[in-house]
């Protein structure tokens, strides 16, 4: 195995000078009328102020290495996670529903799935480090947050438009779930594509983010593919658990005890 | 057979979806009633409060057994809807028929020549008259014992030409005969002439009178 060859340090103004690229863009959607440039330097300047700040975030979260500061910052990305499968709806549950589905199940699966990997795989010392913690959760939780998304705004678009296949089959004696079986199936398919895709393409078609942090940072390889591997079957698993949860919750919402179909309930 | 008793729409929906009632009629073993007004006068929506598919409050009873103590599964094979729009979710007719020889007796009493072949049509190539038709011989056929006690039919020959539209009364005549309700809307004064005893006049989601 090749040993750990260290990582090149970046100055600040190293980054000015890549961020001259933006300027650059900026200057081209100026050159052809785009109207792009307002937005793109702001956008530039918002993802490096988010992430210095994440950054003095998670220096403070790795020097203390506190239990409840640790959930604390879990719950919180959760929740923007949550606000996010919300806004990525066009039709979504009417009332607390629409949220609550998306950030419960997302946060649940999360935190099941990153619990097993630090009870199994990584086992740190002590098991909630944040160094390890913070960052799987957060990976785990953008790809199942996509997934959910995906799959609630299909299942919502859907029920609308298939409306009358649902009740028909309601009218002939069916069950809600039977009623609901192919738009469910279809939800969950459109859910599970993106996490199937990424597995299907990675080291093909793209090197995974991750993996290229750690080779660029001096991690061999071997290691680094390793790392990136768990991770695929860690995102796996939480995007099958959370788009199956919040799916089976949300069709059971948009329908009642009396097996009616209850697109009332959507807004 | 099938009594009503203020059936409405029920005050925790948001308000402005749909009116309806309160409404109170009863249909008897083998009578038709049938039941006019203009469109968006609540006839369909009524319907759909009968079979339990929209939110509804109000009594009731089928031969003297409450709605409320019947499951909704149960309910809906002994009061059948049928809407003046039939629902599909697969691709063939065959697909939507769990009792096929129940439904191929249908259809053949229905004017189709060749019944089994029926199942095989995609539905995106079925007329409207025979997807009208089909769906009539798929509730029908689905609770073979004992089929369907009182039948809502939301004007069930709308799309039919004479032929197929007196094959379909026909049909429903034999139903009557052996002891079902039908509760009928209909454009058609002849239809209503020919099949009902009585009539229900609903304007606004009320009844406004009976003759």
């Amino acid at each position: 195995m090749t040993p750990m060859t260290g990582y090149i340090e970046l100055s600040y103004l190293d980054l000015a000078i890549a961020a001259l690229l933006v300027v650059l863009n900026a200057g081209l959607s100026l050159a052809f009328g785009l109207g792009l440039e307002r937005r793109m330097l702001l956008a530039a300047l918002r993802m490096a102020a988010q992430l210095l700040l994440v950054g003095f975030v998670l220096q403070a979260l790795f020097d203390t290495v506190s239990l409840w500061l640790t959930a604390l910052v879990a719950l919180i990305m959760a929740l923007f996670a949550g606000r996010e499968i919300l806004a990525r709806q066009e039709r979504r549950l009417a009332g607390w529903w629409g949220y609550g589905i998306g950030a419960s199940t997302m946060l649940l699966a999360g935190m099941v799935v990153t619990l097993l990997a630090l009870s199994g795989p990584l086992r740190p010392d002590p098991w909630f480090d944040p160094r390890y913690a913070i960052p799987l959760f957060g990976m785990i939780l953008g790809n199942a947050m996509t997934g959910i998304s995906l799959g609630l705004d299909s299942l919502t678009t859907m029920v609308g438009r298939e409306r009358a296949g649902i009740e028909a089959q309601l009218l002939l004696g069916a069950s809600r779930w039977q009623a609901m079986r192919t738009v469910a199936q279809r939800a969950l398919r459109t859910g599970f594509t993106p996490m199937l895709n990424s597995m299907a393409a990675a080291g093909v078609v793209f090197l995974p983010g991750m993996m290229t942090g750690q080779i660029l940072a001096g991690v061999a390889p071997e290691q680094a593919v390793k790392y990136q591997i768990l991770l695929l079957f860690l995102i796996a698993g939480a995007t099958g658990l959370g788009v199956l949860s919040a799916v089976m919750i949300s069709v059971w919402r948009l329908t009642d005890d009396r097996h009616r179909l209850r697109l009332d309930r959507l807004r | 057979m099938l009594q009503v008793e203020n059936l409405q729409r029920p005050d925790d929906l948001p308000s402005g979806q749909y009116v309806l009632g309160p409404i109170s009629f009863r249909i008897e073993r083998g009578e038709c009633l049938a039941l006019t007004g203009t469109s968006g006068a609540g006839k369909s929506l009524l319907l759909r409060a009968l079979v339990d598919l929209d939110p509804n409050r109000g009594e009731v009873t089928l031969g003297g057994v409450p709605r409320a103590e019947v499951p909704a599964i149960t309910w809906r094979r002994r009061v059948a809807y049928f809407p003046a729009e039939p629902g599909w979710w697969l691709d063939h007719v065959g697909d939507h028929i769990p009792d096929r020889p129940g439904a191929c007796e249908i259809l053949a009493q229905l004017g189709f020549a060749d019944p089994d072949d029926v199942m095989s049509w995609p539905i995106s190539r079925l007329s409207s008259g025979e997807r009208q038709r089909i769906a009539l011989a798929r509730g029908l056929s689905c609770d073979m014992p004992g089929a369907p006690k009182v039948l809502l039919l939301d004007e069930p020959t709308s799309a039919l030409d004479t032929d197929s539209c007196a094959l379909v009364e026909a049909l429903l005549q034999r139903h009557l005969d052996k002891g079902a309700a039908i509760l009928l809307v209909s454009h058609d004064p002849a239809q209503v002439a020919r099949l009902a005893q009585r009539s229900l006049h609903m304007v606004g989601g009320k009844l406004v009178g009976t003759a």
